[in-house]
Parts: structure tokens; sequence; C-alpha cells
């Protein structure tokens, strides 16, 4: 779950990492507010969870509170990247003398926590590490034991950054670690920290993403979870218990497990169909889940198939084989649809199925062919 | 034989008195599997399964009492770290965490504790390991296989029963089924079995269920060109999965470019191993 540049700065902040003075706005009158109490000369930085806001002009420098009040009136009504701006951060400008790049993220080849460093701060890190990998340092840490002050200095001596803020420097890391440890993050990162004209490193942006594992134990981070990055059919199948993922085709699926949910849509492909979405109803599914389950594929309008591909183990075939009979008659669903029901009570589950409208099939193969097939049948 | 556990592997069961730890304690028992204990801290003294299977207070006294050496882990996430740092300590050399949702950092500490230890640990969210006709540790249902000579290891669970089934309905059994699970950090990995594989006596070849994100397949495909004497038959999931999504497990997610079914799919096949398009596909590809 990511968290909003100003939820970070927050975070940031109370761990004593420095941040430019600045507040949050949802309207451009608030915004010249800010900015007369803040001097005029601000920073208008839009609050949405995708890279690339500087490029689309959601992040523009203001020499008075007017102008920012302006800068916000455009800011506000834009969307980036498909996402709408709802809120902006007002920071007070600061001039930059050099740039830097830190941030902490879980490297899954290491199995371990590492630290990325960089002089050439303000950059896609990604792009960096691509063209230029001499200039960043990877400092692995123990996760046990937390970051070692050496490697905080070698890191410092590393990327040039002068003595005297070796101190503040080695402070704001290993605040950036408490903020990862403490947060569960997957990353902290701080792009960038820059030594201001009154020589004293400051955050400028900030980014944490938290572990969505572990938020039944950040339940204060956990409601700050912007729902604008979801597909809304996607936070309800959560509510559920449902994986659901929109995808771009017309053949509804309903599977039990993720890799066998995938493994379902490359078969579709294969018979030049595609899934309409990605759907796991999880382990040991009961009759209304998968009531549930239908009740969502079936309200996407472009399905013109309907493909149900379960491997009972904990899943029972009868149990799946109730929730799609109830699904069909309460919602009065016409969409074809293509069931393969194995393993646990297959028997009992396809006797419930026979004498209805739904086409049976043994194999995974037969049951994709049979999905493509009949959604190219199927007239809207 | 088989790899990592057999009929003597005593078992002990963490969680065996929640839903999901008693209904499969019951499912292993019946496949035979040598279970000895359970623990569920608070209820020590406890007998579950008709009195079949005692209960123990701490891993540790169930240790002292019964001599396991295995432990499945059917705890909720936020007290799995516990639980397998508990079984760890009392000398157990093999944790199967069948658990779904632990944080990832918890794993992380977790990994590095277990580096300078004799423990092996599978999982988390993982199907656990089945040795056909033998033993069962874990959720993987005993009757879609029967003991043969393919080892099979795979990040998926229900994925993994399709493979065993179609391998089934193609008349091949197998020696040892290993879910290593679809979490981003986990034990044992595609090469640890592979190497496990390659030693033993009753495996003739391998068949390796992949899926997107991270690189183990390309660390497995690295593996197998240098090391591994035996065929080995890959399947990857994915193929049509959009980058950044996470498709259902916490490690299954194109990064960037990193991560996609096709480059694993194309590297496997450069080092030379047979990459199924569909599960159905598997057995035909076999030696």
């Amino acid at each position: 779950m990511k968290l909003h540049e100003y939820q970070s700065k927050q975070i940031f902040f109370r761990y004593g990492i420095p941040v430019p003075k600045g507040r949050i706005a949802g309207t451009s009158s608030e915004v010249k507010q800010i900015a007369e109490e803040l001097g005029g000369r601000v920073i208008v930085k839009s609050q949405v969870l995708v890279g690339g806001r500087g490029k689309a002009g959601g992040i523009r420098l203001a020499k008075s509170a007017t102008e920012a009040q302006e800068l916000a009136t455009t800011i506000l009504g834009m969307e980036i990247k498909g996402l709408p701006v709802r809120k902006v951060l007002v920071d007070e400008a600061v001039n930059i003398i050099k740039e830097f790049y830190v941030g902490i993220v879980n490297d899954r080849k290491k199995q371990m926590p590492v630290l990325i460093a960089s002089g050439a701060g303000g950059m896609d890190i990604e792009e960096v590490a691509q063209n230029n990998p001499e200039k960043i340092v990877r400092t692995y840490i123990d996760p046990l034991l937390g970051i070692r002050d050496y490697q905080l200095r070698d890191v410092a001596i590393s990327i040039d950054l002068p003595r005297d803020l070796w101190k503040s420097f080695i402070e704001i890391v290993r605040s950036l670690w408490q903020v990862y440890v403490n947060c569960d993050a997957t990353l902290t990162e701080i792009n960038p920290l820059v030594i201001n004209s009154e020589n004293h490193l400051v955050a400028l942006d900030a980014k944490i993403i938290i572990d969505d594992n572990a938020l039944f134990r950040q339940s204060e981070l956990a409601d700050l979870r912007d729902n604008d990055i979801e597909d809304a059919t996607e936070i309800e199948a959560r509510k559920f218990g449902i994986t659901y993922i929109k995808l771009d085709g017309n053949i509804g699926c309903m599977v039990n497990g993720a890799g066998l949910a995938m493994a379902t849509m490359d078969i579709l492909g294969i018979y030049g169909g595609k899934a309409a979405n990605f759907l796991d109803i999880g382990g040991g599914a009961s009759a209304e889940k998968v009531f549930s389950s239908l009740k969502i594929i079936h309200s996407d309008s472009r399905v013109k198939s309907i493909l149900i591909n379960i491997f009972g183990g904990i899943t029972r075939c009868d149990e799946v084989a109730k929730g799609v009979v109830q699904a069909v008659n309460d919602m009065s669903i016409t969409t074809p649809m293509v069931i393969r029901l194995v393993g646990t009570n297959q028997e009992e589950g396809r006797k419930i199925l026979a004498n209805s409208q739904f086409i049976p099939a043994e194999s995974l193969i037969e049951a994709a062919e049979k999905a493509v097939f009949v959604s190219r049948e199927t007239v809207s | 034989m088989s790899i990592l556990a057999n009929q003597r592997t005593k078992v002990l069961v963490q969680g065996i008195t929640g839903n999901e730890g008693l209904f499969h304690t019951a499912q292993m028992f019946q496949y035979k599997t040598n279970i000895v204990a359970g623990v569920s801290p608070g209820r020590g003294g406890d007998w579950v399964l008709d009195g079949k299977i005692p209960v123990f207070d701490s891993v540790k006294s169930a240790v002292e009492t019964t001599g396991a050496d295995a432990s499945v882990i059917f705890v909720p996430a936020r007290n799995c770290a516990d639980a397998i740092y508990e079984a760890a300590d009392a000398g157990i050399s093999l944790i199967i965490c069948i658990t779904e949702g632990v944080p990832v950092q918890d794993m992380m500490r977790v990994k590095q504790f277990l580096a300078h230890k004799d423990t092996k640990i599978i999982g988390p969210n993982c199907p656990g390991i089945l040795c056909p006709g033998s033993t069962k540790i874990g959720i993987i249902p005993g009757n879609i296989t029967f003991p043969g000579n393919i080892g099979v290891i795979s990040k998926s669970g229900t994925l993994t029963y399709e493979v065993l089934y179609a391998l089934k309905q193609a008349n091949h059994g197998v020696s040892t089924c290993v879910g290593i699970g679809g979490d981003p950090i986990k034990g044992l990995g595609f090469s640890d079995c592979l190497e496990l594989f390659e030693s033993d006596a009753k495996t003739d070849q391998i068949v390796l269920i992949g899926e997107i994100g991270g690189n183990e397949e390309e660390l497995a495909a690295d593996y197998i060109s240098r090391y591994m004497t035996k065929p080995v038959v890959a399947f990857i999931a994915g193929v049509t999965a959009p980058p950044g999504k996470r498709m259902g497990h916490a490690g299954a997610i194109i990064e960037g470019k990193e991560g996609t079914a096709q480059e694993k799919i194309k590297i496997l096949e450069e080092s030379g191993i047979r990459v199924a398009q569909f599960p159905e596909q598997i057995p035909s590809l076999l030696a």
C-alpha cells in the first residue's frame, strides 16, 4: 500500500527527518493562505499515487501566494495518468545546492533489506541504476542487527557527502531505517535529499510503501489507503476475501488458487481468447463466496462467456456448484458458462449442475477452448 | 525414497487446535503421516483426533516427549514468525509453514535467524510436501497422485494439484512434490530442491512450476544447466498477466520489466529446458 508524499513527510517529521515547512490543501484558497504563511515562494505539488508528476505539470513553483493560488486551481482540476488530483501539498521553496538519493527497500534476490544511495539524486533511480550503475551504492542490512554506523559512514563517503554533513546524514538514514522497520515498509525513500543554501540536509520528497501483509498491525497506516488507485470492483471483491483483478478481455474467469487462475488466463490466450479478469476465490470457499464472485463477474458488461475452473482440494466442488446454481437463479445470468469441476466431491458437484444450461468440461484445455468458442457466439 | 521427509519423519503440528490445523491434521493422519504431537499454547494436556494425538503447550515440551523432528505450521500470520523461532530453538530440523500473509519483514528476520542454524524452512504460504505413498506434511491432496519417479517443485497450490493430476492421468507417479510457496521472501527455493532431487535415487526427472515475479526461475535455469544431469520440464504461469499487479500471490508481480513469464521461459529454453504451454502438456514433454 502506497502512502502519499504528504503522509510520508508527516511520518518522516515525527521521526526527526528534516522536511520543508508545508501543509496539505484541497482548495486553491487554502493554498493561497498556506503560501502567505510560508512567505509566498512555494512549491505546489499534486498528491497522486503515480510517478512522473513533475513531467505531467503536477509540480509547480510559485513566486507569490497569488500565483500559488492560480497554479493550484489548474493542478486541482488535473488528472494525472487517469487519477484525479484531489489534494496538493504546499511546501516552502528550497534553494538546492546538491541532490542525493537515499532509499531502503526489500531486496528479493538477497532476501534482505538494502540501503541504496546515490550522488545522482532527483532523477529516476531505476534509470540511474541502468545507465550509470557505478553511481549507485548498495549496502545490505542485517534485519536482526539493523544498520551499523560504519555502514552509514561508508555510504556518506561513497556519495561524496561533505564531512560537515556526515553526522546529520547518519541521523537521517538511521531514522529512515526506523521508519522502514516500525511502519513495516517495503520501501522508504528520499528522492531527493538535498543540501540547501543554509548547508542543511532536507528531504524534498518522501515515499513510503507499506507491506499489505502487515496492515493488521499497522491499523493507523491502513486507514490512510487511497482508493483512487484501485478499481472499485477490486476493492469490493477484497471485502469478500476474493482476489479480483480487472483485465482487458471478455471471458469472465472464476478459479480457485492464484497460480491456477493465471494458468487458466494463459490457456485462453492459446485459443485466441482473453480473460476479462483474474479471480481467485481462495481455498475452501463457501457457496456465498462463489455467489459473490459470480456477482462481480456478472456486473462486468464486457463479459461474453464465463469460465469456472475448480480443482477441489480443501475447496469442495459441491459447495461451488451450489453457489453457482444460486447465483444463476437469483441474478438470472444468461451468459454461457463453461464449468470444470475436478477433485473433492466432484461427482456431487456435477450432479447439482446436471440438467441445466451449463457447458461441462473435463480438461483444462477443453474448458478454455469451449469458453473462447462460446464467447464468440454470444451476441452483445 | 523421497526428499526432505519420509515415513519415519516425526511430525508435530503447530496450531493443531485451530480449524485449519485440525482439519489438515486429520487428512495427514489418514495418509499415515507419522504425526506425533500438536502444539497449542494453553491447551497442553488435551488430545485431538479421538485421543490419538497429544497436545502440548510448547514445541520444546512436545519435542522432549515425542522426539518430533519436523513441524508444520498453521498458526495465524501474526504469530507465525514466533512459531518458527520456537520450532527452530527447540531443535526442529524441518519447518513447513502453510500460513498465508506473513509480513515480509518477519520473514527476512526469520531467514537471517535461520541462516546459521541447521533448520530448513519451506514456505510460508505454501501447500507443503507430499511423498506419495509415504508421508504428507501439509495440505496437498493425497489422492491425486501416486508413487513414481517424477520430482515436482512448485510456487503454487492448486496449480500444483492440476499438474499432479495431469501426471496421474498420463500414468506418471511422483517421488516427492514440494510446494515452496509464492511469497517474495521464503525458505527453500527452486535450486535447493533441484539439488536434493539430483541426488535422490528415486527421482529420474523433475517438473518445475514457476510463475511471474522475482528471478528464481532464472536462477534455476542457471543451476540446471550447470549441475543437473536429470531432465527438467518447466511450466511458467502468468504469460498474460499485466505488469505492476500482484496476481494473488504476494510474490507474483511483474516489477518494471522484471519478472515476466516471457523472460523466464526464454531463459529456461535457452538453458535447454522444455517449457510446457499449459499444465496438461507437461506429461508429453517428459523424457
